[in-house]
């Protein structure tokens, strides 16, 4: 019938540009991500740079440096942990965990974190002082087999989602001897709940250490948890003990296991892998070793041919790691560096073939990437990408899965998605919200970069061509958008064609405005604002959230350095001063950073509309 | 004077089609490797403004898949949608059409069709919906309270142009 056909092909094509418009957010969010995963290994490399150049700096050089980094502790040692001196008070009611744990605790815990409790610190050094024992015991490969167990459930990156991780639990069942997992990386940073999630991996780990396994994921590292948010989760949550909280946190992660292997046939890596992997050799080494991205590079320092031997059997290792952990899978054959994250591979369906012909394996599993459908598979079925933290990048923007896999390793899917609204959203508002997040993510960069932008196009009319605007945002921004696509959502065309490149900012401006401080300054400021809260949080001992102005200074004179940008030193004398609210000397880090957010005007605006819009009564 | 300007204009009216082919097309290329899935030759066609049917977009498939790989890659793409675009293969539809395809559907003009009508409609002639499309069309489309799909205010929806 021809008016259903219409009527189909209209629909499809409304649901098509949907779609598209899917697309673009996706890659927005996704190249940002990249991105800022790029700027992280920029800034660890910085770090290697000074510790291997302090001697270089001023004379203040020396101390701030062995404050930046922590002094080269070996995680196998045991740091003193006082947990027992804790007091407890009687006003508490949370979890109240005795080890070794029994299912009362793993359940008191569930409930508590449901409840949006908070487990004592004195808990949480005792579980990861427990923790630690217990990986030390683990090899670098865990080897497992399907005949002691029904079936092994396969989690990916959960990122701090409680939720998750909760409704995994429910569909699935919670960890036991017929329900065994693997949970595969990527257990904190980005989500709010990072800090629950893993306390409640490592309690069911203490618990069920033959049913329980856990990898590690590029996010299990200091350096990352600086940056993507679990070490501010651990200092707003422990304000007393949090950083002994997280040096304990840095040891586990160095111990936990790189891979896990099932019935010899079966590769989980958090990552992938590299045309280097060699998983003997993985196997040998000692895997605290490696901690942190810079860790290895730290023990660098002297030029003798035996540390340069050394250091480059380090750098070796360290490579091989990094690989498993950071590596994405391509579509062509052969193996390139990762320049999207700026660490680990991309590997060829050649590269995955050649490896599981070498150890006699059928099958990668991986996570590391956020698909929309919560999992999928590539290199003609030799990969499986699993990812477990629904909704990641907004509301609705993907599925988060599972993978179980019985006796005859035939992968089974299941699907789900974390939902906070009650009413069903449709597609089209899906998308809506997810691209207005987006949008506002992008426009930040542009606001971020806009004097780059200036000095590119020298123009004083405002105006510039729709190609040189791409041109230049492509080179400025360096993220891979289709530009013109989204122009029209971005900056506004003049009647004769040409852009109107303010319009780009015109709905946003800074939080608070600092009149002391030049448009120059405040925009490189702006930019760098992740890089610089987490030097200033490395040089914040005592994590008050106050650092003294000379602090300030040293903070600022370092990161200039790193930034090769030649910023006055009496501009940042004001900037401090002015910023110092009380006076006192001391400036409160998170009132600075305030000031150089940025503020979207038209927000409420754009919201009214799209009330607007959905609400539309029919005038039929 | 006049053919020189003549072809420039056509230069760059070339390169703005390929620049808008190249957007669509790179949209689905999530490895970067300048190949899409074929399965994605549909949402490409509607986005660049066409409006193929279900058949129209298997043969087209057929023409310039890679060895049954289930890939298309771009050198067979860009010749391909080309000669679609220069031949106007695949014209829109005007949208008092689809107003009309729907007052048809609705025999007994009340302005409205029920959900099990439309339902019926979409998945049983035509080029059927799948169980998914009707459930996003439903969805999308149905009035809450009175659970009857007004296509009058529906339209707007289907017909709202993002100038891309």
């Amino acid at each position: 019938m021809k008016a259903a056909v219409l009527i189909q092909r209209w629909y499809r094509r409304y649901m098509a540009r949907l779609e598209m418009r899917r697309r673009y957010t996706w890659n927005i969010f996704q190249s940002i991500e990249y991105a800022g995963e790029q700027d992280q290994l920029q800034l660890s490399s910085f770090f290697t740079f000074m510790l291997d150049n302090f001697t270089q700096l001023n004379g203040n050089g020396p101390d701030l440096i062995s404050q930046l980094l922590d002094p080269v502790v070996d995680p196998w040692l045991d740091r003193e942990t006082c947990y027992n001196l804790i007091h407890v008070p009687e006003s508490y009611t949370g979890p109240r965990l005795s080890f070794p744990l029994s299912v009362a605790d793993t359940n008191a815990l569930l409930s508590a974190f449901k409840d949006q409790q908070t487990l004592h610190a004195r808990y949480v050094l005792q579980l990861l002082y427990e923790t630690k024992k217990l990986l030390k015991q683990m090899p670098n490969i865990v080897h497992l087999s399907t005949s002691y167990y029904k079936e092994i459930t396969i989690c990916g990156d959960l990122h701090g989602r409680l939720d998750d991780l909760l409704l995994i639990f429910y569909k699935n069942g919670l960890p036991s001897a017929e329900t065994p997992y693997v949970f595969n990386g990527d257990f904190v940073d980005r989500g709010k709940k990072s800090v629950e999630v893993v306390i409640l991996l490592f309690a069911f780990l203490l618990l069920y250490p033959d049913y329980m396994h856990l990898n590690r994921g590029n996010h299990e590292d200091h350096i990352m948890n600086l940056r993507y948010g679990f070490t501010k989760e651990v200092m707003q949550k422990y304000k007393t003990h949090g950083r002994e909280i997280l040096q304990l946190f840095q040891d586990v992660f160095s111990l936990l296991p790189i891979a896990t292997v099932i019935d010899g046939k079966i590769l989980i890596v958090h990552g992938g892998i590299s045309d280097q992997t060699d998983l003997d050799f993985l196997s040998s080494i000692e895997r605290h070793k490696v901690s942190g991205i810079n860790h290895a590079a730290s023990t660098s320092s002297s030029s003798s041919s035996f540390f340069v031997l050394v250091n480059t059997f380090i750098c070796f290792t360290l490579e091989q790691i990094v690989d498993i952990l950071w590596s994405d899978p391509k579509i062509q054959d052969g193996c390139s560096p990762n320049t999207f994250r700026g660490g680990g591979c991309y590997f060829g369906p050649d590269v995955t073939q050649r490896l599981l012909l070498q150890h006699g394996l059928q099958l990668l599993i991986r996570s590391h990437e956020c698909k929309q459908e919560g999992y999928e598979f590539c290199h003609n079925g030799k990969v499986i990408t699993i990812f477990s933290a629904s909704n990641y990048y907004e509301e609705g923007s993907n599925r988060g899965a599972y993978v179980k896999l019985g006796r005859e390793l035939v992968p089974r899917f299941y699907q789900y998605q974390v939902s906070r609204t009650t009413r069903k959203l449709t597609l089209t508002q899906r998308v809506r919200a997810a691209e207005g997040s987006a949008l506002r993510a992008l426009k930040e960069k542009l606001f971020a970069h806009r004097s780059d932008f200036y000095i590119c196009t020298r123009l004083a009319s405002g105006r510039v061509s729709v190609c040189e605007w791409a041109l230049v945002l492509e080179s400025v921004l360096r993220l891979d958008l289709p530009w013109r696509t989204l122009r029209p959502h971005l900056a506004r065309l003049a009647p004769d064609g040409s852009l109107e490149y303010q319009s780009c900012f015109e709905d946003m401006g800074p939080g608070i405005p600092l009149p002391q401080v030049t448009p120059n300054l405040a925009e490189t400021l702006f930019r760098y604002r992740t890089d610089i809260e987490i030097i200033f949080n490395i040089i914040d001992k005592d994590h008050s959230g106050l650092i003294s102005i000379e602090e300030f200074r040293q903070t600022w004179r370092l990161f200039s350095a790193h930034l090769g940008v030649a910023i006055d030193d009496s501009a940042i004398d004001d900037l401090a001063r002015s910023i110092d609210f009380n006076k006192d000397g001391s400036i409160d880090f998170t009132e600075f950073l305030e000031a150089f957010r940025v503020v979207h005007k038209l927000d409420s605006k754009d919201q009214q509309l799209h009330e607007k819009m959905d609400g539309e009564k029919r005038t039929g | 004077m006049a053919e020189n300007s003549k072809s420039a204009e056509a230069t760059v009216l070339n390169t703005k089609i390929l620049k808008k082919l190249k957007g669509a097309f790179q949209a689905f290329d999530t490895k970067s490797d300048n190949t899409v899935d074929i399965k994605e030759i549909g949402t490409i066609f509607y986005s660049l403004g066409f409006f193929p049917t279900q058949a129209d977009l298997q043969k087209f498939t057929s023409e310039v898949e890679d060895e049954r790989s289930g890939y298309i890659h771009w050198d067979r793409f860009l010749p391909a949608m080309t000669k679609v675009l220069l031949e106007d293969k695949f014209p829109p539809i005007a949208d008092e059409l689809l107003l009309q395809a729907f007052e048809v559907l609705d025999i007994e003009k009340r302005g409205y069709l029920k959900p099990e009508e439309l339902t019926n409609y979409m998945t049983k002639e035509g080029e059927p919906f799948t169980q998914e499309e009707m459930d996003e069309m439903l969805t999308a489309f149905t009035d809450e309270e009175k659970k009857h799909i007004y296509y009058k205010d529906v339209i707007p929806h289907l017909t709202l142009e993002r100038k891309m």
